[in-house]
């Protein structure tokens, strides 16, 4: 963090770029980087953030927006003409020169203003060429940097993916560039060179000086470098921070889940501070409103072990890992896994409890587009989900399938597939719940525990009795808080996808 | 063991099929006399009157060497423009510029014949024949370094690029010399399609204007007193590139034999 100081090299206003297929690949993005800044963008391959690189390296144009560099507008501005350097995902060195020619390319493209007295005694200015011993000594220098003195007249085609990476390197860095662009640098190196290479380019960073933008899907190396991590995903930013802040206190479920292990529950603020996940009200530290959704993310290390009914909630251990430094278990509860990693070793089978502290306890808002369910086909060919049974159709999780007159599923292959207690996924829209006074007219009965006002239609939420299932929707009638109500969702409407494969 | 035999003997059938015919050109291009039938004696006199048709040799070397290498350079910066053209424009031209390598020559020359004279040149032109002659060998080039172009790292260009070069700067300093050997390869194809070709020259080459195989053929053809005494000329010239042939083959497969050698090395 040394290196970085507070004016901006470069910054992306409104940044969206659109494929000619109509893909949108960055999405109306808005980020700076500060000078000599360590910053990574991270995120699962298509996120947007090889992309938005190629952009700031001139390889790519914006669709829309703006990318300043010092404040200048560079959008349109070659490649050539940017002082900003690139090491490639596959290194791109020249394979017909070789060591010293590939480092001292960009040198002998170089044109610098060397100033004369002429015999008048005036200043004249011309543009030169880099002298032979100074681009000599750049390029060597360069080499020394990656630790690959004597390596000059070597073919690039005998060198090593660990030595290529380190031309690569040298080869951008001898131009002496404001910023460096990493892309997935050390993605073909084996995990021990990785680990290496890591630790050196953070080195390499300190001593230079120069800004470095980085470009990874692994997030510990995002972890381990950076001094800002840019979390992108569908070419969206979901949180920019130090990697402290992104480890601790993730801003969705999405960064939460692609930064380090983590235990993800739906819960339900139920007062102030409390929340409720796992059939338990929980302190917390974060202030949400009262009976909204919201998703809780609690790190494997932050589950506290103990004896049956020590700690807050009871449960059974069903699996048991070592993992060298720590153990990593699974407890469960109800049909909840929490993953734990503790130092002492619980056996598979053994009734414990856990603990969780109110400040380990991470509380992200939900964003609630879909209600999710855990189900199983019966077999009557409904579904079981949320306390209830539903009927629905089954074709939908084999393309081209039918139901023949016996009830077994029939593939488009002419497979015969019987679908009783089969697990599914079961998604139900916002939209797609209705609900009546009538107990018997729907699949599910509960409870309405909430009314939001959301501006032109209301949200509810209806929580059965029996596992506290929530079944949440818009609707625009009015109703009252502990009204009992049946809950009806049209069979169109359930869409399920298999947990796995069934076994024919 | 008998199944053996055959199948050896089907390999010297056709071996002897493909090279009896050549031996007997070249047993007879030694042969005082004129005709192919009757040995008469052993000499050397046939090679001696190879300047007779000194220019016909010429005129072919020039022809193709030149043509050559306007078809290589044409041919080359096609491959990289079709290689670098996106969407639907650039699939249609790739595959057209495909045709012309299945299509026949007969109707190249025949189009050409036609275009150069709607367009005013008159017909049976150095011009024209030179013409003909690159437009047979482009789609040659074109095929022989779209390859290569496949091959190279597609972020070659950009590194350059980013390394501050200009896009001119990038072709010829990175994109050309890695694409080299396709560009080598299209040259000598084009080369060779030139040296053999009857075709197009037949058609569109002016009546003075002879290549070796125009040549051959006409000597074959009329039997003139002039004729006769050029044909076992010929015989001594087709000889003498019969060997320039094998040389060739001889030291590439040397060649590519050590470098074989060398790579198994590493």
């Amino acid at each position: 963090m040394a290196n970085v100081k507070k004016e901006k090299i470069i910054e992306l206003v409104d940044i969206t770029r659109q494929f000619d297929d109509g893909v949108i690949a960055v999405d109306n993005v808005n980020l700076y980087v500060r000078k000599g800044e360590f910053i990574t963008f991270l995120g699962p391959s298509g996120c947007g953030k090889t992309t938005t690189l190629r952009m700031i390296a001139g390889f790519d144009k914006p669709s829309s927006g703006k990318i300043l560099l010092n404040g200048e507008d560079i959008s349109h501005l070659p490649p050539n003409k940017r002082p900003i350097n690139t090491v490639f995902q596959r290194y791109a060195l020249f394979p017909h020169i070789n060591v010293y020619e590939n480092i001292a390319f960009g040198l002998k493209l170089k044109r610098v203003k060397v100033t004369y007295q002429d015999k008048n005694g005036k200043q004249v200015e011309r543009i030169e060429k880099l002298k032979k011993h100074e681009l000599a000594q750049k390029v060597e220098k360069a080499l020394k940097m990656v630790d690959l003195e004597g390596f000059e007249k070597r073919s690039v085609s005998t060198l090593s993916g660990g030595q290529q990476q380190r031309v690569a390197i040298a080869r951008a860095i001898v131009n002496e560039p404001e910023i460096l662009l990493l892309d997935e640098p050390l993605g073909a190196l084996d995990l021990k060179m990785r680990k290496d290479m890591q630790l050196e380019l953070k080195e390499m960073h300190r001593k230079l000086g120069i800004t470095f933008i980085y470009v990874t899907h692994d997030q510990e190396e995002a972890l381990t470098m950076s001094d800002t991590i840019v979390v992108m995903k569908d070419g969206v930013i979901q949180q920019i921070g130090t990697p402290t802040d992104i480890y601790n206190e993730p801003k969705n479920s999405f960064v939460a889940d692609f930064i380090g292990e983590s235990n993800i529950f739906s819960g339900t603020m139920v007062g102030d501070r409390k929340v409720r996940f796992i059939n338990h009200n929980f302190d917390c530290v974060d202030d949400f409103a009262k009976n909204e959704k919201v998703d809780v993310v609690v790190r494997p290390e932050d589950v506290f072990l103990m004896d049956e009914d020590k700690g807050q909630v009871n449960g059974k251990i069903i699996s048991s890992i070592f993992k060298g430094v720590h153990y990593e278990m699974v407890m469960q509860v109800g049909k909840t896994e929490i993953v734990i990693q503790d130092t002492i070793e619980r056996k598979v089978g053994e009734k414990v409890s856990i603990f969780i502290k109110p400040g380990d306890i991470h509380i992200m808002e939900k964003e609630f587009s879909t209600n999710k369910y855990d189900g199983y086909i019966t077999k009557k060919n409904t579904v079981c989900f949320g306390d209830g049974e539903f009927e629905c159709d089954v074709t939908q999780l084999y393309e081209g399938s039918f139901l023949d007159e016996e009830g077994y599923l029939i593939t488009a292959d002419g497979e015969k597939i019987d679908l009783t207690d089969v697990d599914v996924n079961v998604e139900v829209g916002l939209k797609d719940i209705e609900i009546s006074d009538d107990a018997e007219a729907g699949g599910a009965i509960g409870n309405i525990v909430s009314m939001i006002y959301k501006g032109d239609h209301y949200q509810l939420i209806v929580r059965t009795d029996e596992n506290e299932e929530d079944y949440v929707f818009d609707t625009e009638d009015t109703w009252n808080e502990n009204d009992r109500v049946s809950v009806i969702i049209p069979k169109e409407k359930i869409k399920l996808s298999l947990k796995q494969e069934v076994k024919r | 063991m008998i199944k053996k035999f055959f199948t050896r003997g089907y390999i010297f059938l056709i071996l002897a099929f493909i090279y009896i015919p050549i031996f007997i050109l070249v047993i007879y291009s030694f042969n005082s006399g004129k005709s192919i039938g009757a040995w008469e004696n052993f000499s050397f006199i046939w090679y001696s009157k190879l300047a007779e048709v000194k220019d016909v040799v010429i005129n072919t070397i020039v022809l193709a060497v030149v043509s050559a290498i306007i078809a290589t350079l044409l041919g080359t910066l096609g491959a990289i423009g079709i290689f670098y053209s996106k969407g639907k424009l650039g699939k249609s031209v790739k595959g057209m510029s495909q045709i012309p390598v299945v299509n026949s020559e007969v109707v190249t020359a025949c189009a050409l014949v036609m275009l150069l004279v709607i367009m005013g040149f008159s017909h049976r032109t150095i011009f024209g024949l030179y013409v003909g002659h690159i437009t047979l060998s482009a789609p040659f080039v074109v095929l022989s370094v779209l390859p290569k172009l496949k091959q190279m790292d597609g972020s070659l260009y950009e590194a350059a690029l980013d390394l501050g070069a200009t896009p001119t700067q990038a072709l010829f300093k990175v994109i050309l010399p890695e694409i080299l050997p396709g560009i080598f390869s299209g040259f000598m194809l084009a080369v060779t399609l030139s040296l053999d070709d009857y075709i197009i020259t037949a058609t569109l080459s002016p009546l003075d204007f002879d290549t070796i195989s125009t040549a051959v053929y006409k000597a074959i053809a009329l039997t003139t007193e002039k004729s006769s005494e050029q044909v076992p000329i010929y015989r001594a010239l087709t000889t003498i590139i019969f060997l320039i042939t094998v040389a060739v083959v001889v030291v590439m497969n040397v060649r590519a034999d050590k470098r074989v050698k060398e790579k198994r090395k590493v």
